[in-house]
């Protein structure tokens, strides 16, 4: 039965010749609509997010003093209204989203170089190396992370770049898992036994075989990781422990709009629309990356 | 003539998949009297196994049969197609019941394998309480599980490969049905284990007198086994005859082909002046079970004390059972594991170089593996996969002449040179091993190491190749170190056999002395299993 | 079994000790000690408060103090809330957040595992859309967005439920705080629990169990349910640190008297002793917890042996 099934897919898939995996995974995902719509989405916040500012008619903290706390309007330019101090909600928030997406970015960038490279020398190295490392990252898996965050924040103070380092420093433990099984898994694939055969070098074969080939559930992982980490910055913001004034960002605006949710409802809504939708897109679009890169459908 | 017991007549199975409509079988029809053995024999793809899964409606969801399925089973005769699911429940597991190639998955893992035998008691007896569990054990013993008792309280991944099957059996045969429904219920077992398997089918059957309906690629299996068999192709049944018959006289192409396909020929030895290529002395390779931080680590010893000598020319062929070490025996004399003991590759000890130092022997020594799909690197293509090897050893080839070598190397194993552009995952399984060769090949080395490079491959595909790794052999001198489970090729390929059991050669020989007249008792007894020649 | 769960036990003796020693150095690497900022005190009783709390001895020595009055339950004073010990704080907030967080994660299985159950069995019908439409969205909206939304919506437009207040936990207090701490997880639960059906439904077993004659209900709750849970129970590890995660901001939102909202004002205030206590209590909670869950684990799956 599942011999035969995989030779229905085989003969029903429609063959694109000479096309590697990794453009064949593109264009199962360009037909997944739901996931080039997120794909859009992103960019397109992304877009405003990074020259936004520049566009708007105010500008981060311009206080306008004939409008505090004033609900959209398209007349005077606050087109998503004022904040409490009179500051345009719009400019504020695709500020606060550079400052959200570029936590994003490093954050993830530095779970991603610790991850890859702890979890590839684990797993290639193998023994004794392999059972130490991972011992340790089961410890830090049973650590209560987001406090100890919370506690490098409190004691060091809140400064965006602390933000960076800690969060990256939390998230590289489910990076480093994925890519250690993965050199496993592909350690013990014939393909790298026949280049060890051929004399290949282990530099290269790391290089050329182990590291192409962990890139697909990298990169679906990344996308995941994404959103956790917008996530917990926001969160940490929210509670107070994030960016402090002048900065903003999603989390803050957040955390100040449900102060004032019963007057300006639209203090609230505006950033977590912003982020939800962020969150939404990115979760929608690693889903639709995982299945254009399971090796199951292939 | 009596009604046939089961009627399939013009049986069509297509698969609404998401890019459109597939036709897994066409046009399927045969029919099987009561008591009778039939096989449906087919290579990967001809939907043998969708047939007969088509029978009790077990297909998934997307399948979309039609056609008409008779059963004579009590009653009337009805259509199994267009009988409501409540009578069909009724003729599942009890009318009709049906075992399954995949031993190790096909019973529930959270469940005592006794529970899972009482079940099918449950839904179509009306034994219940002790009556009920006597039953289990007793069939369980029927089927040969030792110690009945205490192996209704086991789990399944307590059981060997082997007694899964025979509890899967006991299942099938609990509410004796009529029909039995194998499908490929051996393939996953090894020869000793496939041949008790067998046994046991045909002894129930006689107990029982049921019909059994056998799904097979084994032509081997169904020479000793069936009554009558249906030879599939591309979802349409080519040829049906009684079994005898069918062996004697195919009447269709492809049967004959099939049957051709079985491997044949043999190899004259090598005279014994001949140069000796590999030279091993008391080989051992140990692995370490378990990986324990401060304790010394328990260590398994995979190969026991092997000596071993390979001249040139030759085709040393490897026999074994899974486990028996066969395969690791093959990386240790290539130094891709560590291992203890002395290895000479000609006129150079390998035993104490360091890779660097072994690089420059690795164009001499090559490999392919059994794994077609495992073997190629998936994200390159295949003229970087065969041209790699000249990357290392011959780096000052420019990127021309490389080419040259990779096209040259692709024609010798009659591939088209001009798909040096895809990647691995576009071709067959032939094909992929096709690459596989002619990656060892490109550095036109004197020894090739060849893992069961059959055994994934459909009895047709592995002829060819066969025919080309024989082709080969004389066209380059080539010494051949052929690892196989299958003895069927191993006897046509090699001159010499060295039979392995846990880590140890226990017999070796020139192939023909040692097929005819084994001496040691495992060798006998699976030699017995691989042919059938008394099992049956 | 029994001595599996006594090697568990011991194996998380390294772990406590590196929360307990990694929080307690980086409380005193922190610039400025815990009476900074408050009005400059006389030189005697800074003196007199320092050697109260033993700050005047060197570092080292405070670490094993510390490490001492631990084993005997006892986390210190509270730098800020003068009258209480750490111990005592924890102690009347946990039940609070105890039924908060029960409470949550009884919400999310309920929920959770039906709704996925139901998805994977009406797989690709506009029910399974709209159910893993909502958990998608379930799983990007965090919960400090959901629970201002619920306190609006049902708090102050319909002024159905109250806003806040935890008024020793009547239920009316108790179910939007609920809500919004388990909407999260129970998306992951449904989304997993349709994920892994999925996948068993397509295994060889369940032929087996079809070929036997069982009806399409049998199959289910006798063979693919509990197969079909063993992911959902080695999540709920990671779902109980969301939840006890979670449970700081909602506590905080709702006004609810936990060790949450404990641990964000001694985090904002730098109460340091509370703000290393809750972290190591947290750190024995969860160790604790994975503990359990693994056993259920073990009795739910045979194949799990603890002999080593």
């Amino acid at each position: 039965m599942t011999t035969e099934t995989t030779t229905l897919h085989a003969q029903g898939a429609s063959p694109h010749l000479g096309e590697s995996l990794g453009r064949e995974a593109w264009r199962r995902l360009k037909q997944n609509r739901a996931a080039m719509a997120s794909l859009v989405l992103l960019t397109l916040i992304a877009v405003a997010c990074l020259v936004g500012p520049w566009l708007t008619p105010w500008g981060l903290n311009e206080v306008d003093w004939t409008a505090f706390s004033a609900p959209p309007s398209l007349a005077d330019g606050h087109y998503a209204g004022t904040d409490a101090n009179g500051r345009d909600l719009l400019t504020r928030t695709l500020y606060g989203g550079q400052i959200s997406l570029s936590v994003a970015v490093v954050a993830t960038f530095v779970s991603l170089v610790i991850g890859v490279l702890y979890g590839a020398v684990a797993g290639y190295v193998g023994g004794r190396v392999d059972t130490l490392m991972m011992r340790f990252v089961d410890i830090m898996y049973s650590l209560p992370f987001m406090f100890m965050v919370i506690l490098l924040m409190v004691v060091f103070g809140r400064h965006i770049l602390l933000i960076y380092a800690a969060i990256g420093a939390v998230e590289w433990l489910d990076m480093s898992r994925i890519v250690r099984g993965q050199t496993l898994a592909l350690k013990r694939r014939e393909f790298v036994e026949a280049a060890r055969a051929l004399g290949v070098r282990g530099r290269t074969i790391v290089t050329r075989h182990l590291i192409p080939n962990t890139l697909g559930p990298v990169i679906v992982y990344v996308t995941l990781t994404v959103p956790k980490v917008i996530l917990l910055e926001s969160f940490l913001s929210f509670l107070g422990l994030g960016v402090q004034e002048p900065m903003t960002s999603w989390g803050v605006l957040i955390s100040e709009g449900v102060d004032m949710m019963q007057g300006a409802p639209w203090l609230l809504l505006v950033p977590s629309t912003f982020l939800a939708l962020t969150l939404f897109c990115l979760n929608f679009l690693g889903d639709g990356l995982r299945d254009a890169l399971d090796p199951r459908t292939r | 003539m009596p009604h046939p017991l089961l009627e399939l007549n013009r049986l069509r199975v297509d698969f609404a998949l998401p890019h459109g409509r597939v036709t897994a079988i066409k046009d399927v029809s045969f029919s099987l009297q009561a008591g009778e053995t039939l096989a449906l024999v087919g290579e990967s793809g001809s939907g043998k196994s969708v047939s007969a899964t088509a029978i009790l409606r077990l297909l998934p969801e997307m399948a979309l049969p039609s056609g008409t399925i008779r059963w004579h089973g009590n009653q009337d005769e009805e259509d199994l197609l267009s009988v409501p699911y409540k009578r069909m429940r009724r003729i599942r597991g009890n009318e009709i019941s049906m075992i399954f190639q995949e031993p190790m998955t096909s019973l529930n893992p959270l469940q005592r394998i006794g529970r899972q035998i009482r079940e099918v008691l449950d839904k179509h007896t009306s034994l219940r309480g002790a009556a009920a569990n006597a039953r289990v054990i007793d069939l369980l013993e029927q089927v040969g599980i030792p110690d009945p008792h205490r192996r209704a309280t086991s789990y399944p991944h307590e059981l060997s490969g082997g007694q899964r099957q025979r509890v899967m059996i006991a299942m099938a045969l609990a509410c004796e049905p009529k029909l039995l429904i194998a499908d490929e219920p051996t393939t996953a077992l090894d020869v000793t284990v496939q041949a008790q398997i067998l046994a046991l089918l045909k002894e129930l059957q006689q107990r029982y007198g049921m019909a059994i309906l056998f799904i097979t690629h084994d032509l081997g299996i169904v020479r000793h086994f069936a009554d009558r068999v249906c030879v599939m192709r591309h979802g349409e049944v080519v040829e049906s005859a009684p079994t005898q018959e069918l062996f004697e006289c195919p009447r269709h192409d492809y049967t004959r082909m099939l049957i051709d396909a079985e491997p044949h020929g043999s190899k004259p030895p090598v005279p014994s002046s001949a140069p000796v290529m590999l030279d091993a002395k008391d080989l051992r390779v140990r692995f370490a079970l378990k990986k324990r931080l401060f304790r010394p680590n328990e260590v398994f010893e995979a190969v026991r004390g092997i000596d071993l000598t390979i001249r040139k020319g030759q085709t040393v062929g490897i026999v074994g059972e899974s486990g028996s070490g066969k395969s690791t025996l093959g990386r240790a004399l290539l130094r891709l594991l560590e291992s203890s003991g002395d290895i000479r590759f000609e006129d150079t000890e390998l035993t104490h170089l360091d890779s660097s130092q072994l690089r420059p022997l690795r164009a001499r020594m090559q490999v392919v593996f059994q794994d077609p799909f495992g073997s190629l690197s998936p994200r390159l293509t295949v003229g970087e996969i065969v041209g790699e090897g000249l990357r290392v050893h011959y780096p000052e080839l420019t990127r021309r002449q490389r080419t040259e070598r990779v096209v040259q190397a692709l024609e010798e194993v009659s591939l088209d040179p001009t798909m040096r552009q895809r990647y691995p995952h576009e071709f067959s399984g032939g094909q992929r091993q096709r690459i596989a060769i002619a990656r060892a090949l490109v550095l036109k080395p004197q020894f090739l190491l060849l893992d069961e490079p059959t055994s994934a491959l459909d009895r047709s595909v592995q002829a060819t190749v066969i025919e080309l790794l024989r082709t080969l052999q004389q066209r380059h001198e080539l010494t051949y170190l052929f690892i196989s489970h299958d003895l069927a090729v191993v006897r046509a390929l090699a001159d010499t056999v060295l039979v392995m059991w846990e880590g140890r050669i226990v017999e070796q020989g020139e192939t023909e002395a040692l097929f005819r007249e084994p001496r040691e008792p495992y060798t006998r007894e699976l030699m017995r299993a691989a042919f059938l020649d008394q099992a049956a | 079994m029994l001595l599996y769960v006594f090697k568990r036990l011991f194996q998380a003796i390294p772990t406590l000790l590196i929360v307990i020693t990694l929080s307690f150095f980086l409380m005193h690497l922190a610039p400025g000690g815990p009476f900074d900022g408050e009005r400059q005190l006389p030189a005697e009783i800074e003196a007199n408060l320092l050697a109260t709390y033993n700050l005047d001895q060197p570092v080292w020595k405070q670490y094993l103090i510390y490490l001492g009055n631990l084993l005997q339950g006892d986390f210190g004073p509270s730098f800020r809330y003068k009258d209480f010990t750490v111990t005592e704080l924890i102690a009347e907030g946990f039940p609070v957040s105890l039924e908060l967080g029960l409470w949550a994660i009884a919400l999310a299985l309920l929920l959770g595992i039906p709704l996925g159950i139901v998805a994977a069995l009406r797989r690709n019908t506009g029910l399974d859309y709209v159910v893993m439409g909502t958990a998608l969205a379930g799983v990007a909206i965090p919960n400090f967005v959901i629970a201002p939304l619920l306190a609006l919506v049902f708090g102050v437009m319909l002024a159905w439920l109250p806003v806040g207040g935890w008024n020793d936990g009547h239920w009316r207090n108790m179910v939007l705080p609920v809500v919004a701490l388990s909407i999260q997880q129970i998306a992951y639960i449904a989304r997993m629990t349709r994920a892994s059906m999925i996948e068993v439904l397509g295994s060889h077993f369940i032929r087996t169990a079809r070929a036997k004659g069982l009806s399409e209900r049998e199959v289910i709750w006798h063979h693919a349910l509990r197969p079909s849970l063993l992911p959902v129970v080695s999540y709920l590890g990671p779902a109980i640190a969301g939840i006890i995660t979670g449970s700081v901001v909602i506590e905080q939102i709702f006004g609810i008297p936990g060790i949450g909202r404990y641990f964000v004002q001694a985090a904002l205030n730098r109460d340091y002793t509370l703000v290393m206590g809750t972290v190591v209590f947290y750190g024995m909670l969860i160790v604790l917890l994975n503990l359990i869950v693994d056993l259920i684990y073990s009795v739910l799956d045979p194949q799990i042996r603890y002999d080593d």
